[in-house]
């Protein structure tokens, strides 16, 4: 085995550990932290693809931005310990069953998958300079259109986080 | 797979599968809704595992330029999700999915 086999291995193993404790652990705060662990194993996975622009972009917009605001929340909600007392005793048993049968019915339809060879062999497709000029000429109308998306969702948010609504 | 020896697409697509199964694991056993929105951006980041696979192994960027509106999308998502959350909690007292059931008939 090579170098590469042992790296992305030991990324698939960490990226599905935690994120099975993210599933599995009583405290939101311990699962916060899991999941990050589980997207450095993905940013992990993307420098291995060599994708680097998103992996940094990845790291900063995950890790950074959005964990940071799940523990804002978990912190204003109060929620740093663990409250599912009513929970059935058969849902787990149930749930877990559910989705090994979906793991089940997806790997065996897709097992059998031949995926076509790849025709070009252009290296250098993660690099910055090329991801920016395909996003600024064939994507540069959903690029500006993302811009609208993002300022309604702060006006969204700030409105509805809003204690009072005074009409 | 390009500087990838010894790996194959399918590795991939396996890795993907299981991620999006924890995922959707999560959102069926969990209570909380904070919990259940972080299981939410586990499925969709295992999607955007496979969207890079596929990139890397066809030689065509723009399949990462997907990758990137969906970072995009999902950063505006959990804005407004936490948001409304907040405000579930501030009326209801409670973020717990089996109390939310005013619309279940």
């Amino acid at each position: 085995m090579s170098i590469t086999e042992y790296i992305f291995w030991f990324l698939s193993f960490l990226a599905v550990l935690s994120g099975l404790m993210v599933v599995f652990s009583k405290n939101a705060v311990y699962s916060v932290l899991y999941l990050i662990i589980t997207f450095f194993a993905i940013a992990g996975h993307y420098l291995l693809l060599s994708a680097q622009f998103l992996a940094a972009v990845h790291i900063i917009v995950y890790a950074g931005a959005i964990m940071v605001l799940f523990l804002y929340v978990i912190m204003m909600l109060n929620q740093n310990k663990s409250a599912e007392p009513n929970k059935h005793p058969y849902l787990m048993f149930i749930s877990v069953i559910a989705a090994g049968a979906l793991l089940l019915t997806l790997i065996g339809g897709l097992k059998s998958a031949t995926v076509a060879q790849a025709t070009s062999t252009q290296s250098n497709i993660g690099t910055i300079e090329t991801l920016g000029k395909v996003l600024f000429t064939d994507f540069l109308l959903p690029f500006e259109l993302s811009s609208i998306l993002f300022l309604a969702a702060m006006v969204g948010a700030v409105y509805l986080s809003k204690n009072k609504l005074e009409a | 797979m390009q500087n990838l020896t010894g790996i194959t697409i399918n590795d991939y697509i396996l890795l993907s599968t299981v991620l999006f199964c924890i995922g959707a694991l999560g959102v069926m056993l969990r209570r909380n809704a904070i919990i259940i929105f972080m299981c939410i951006e586990l499925m969709l980041n295992a999607v955007n595992v496979l969207l890079v696979a596929f990139s890397n192994h066809f030689g065509d960027s723009q399949a990462q330029v997907f990758v990137f509106f969906i970072m995009a999308v999902a950063a505006a998502e959990v804005a407004v999700g936490l948001a409304i959350l907040i405000m579930i909690y501030r009326n209801a007292g409670t973020s717990d999915t089996d109390v939310l059931n005013k619309l279940k008939w």
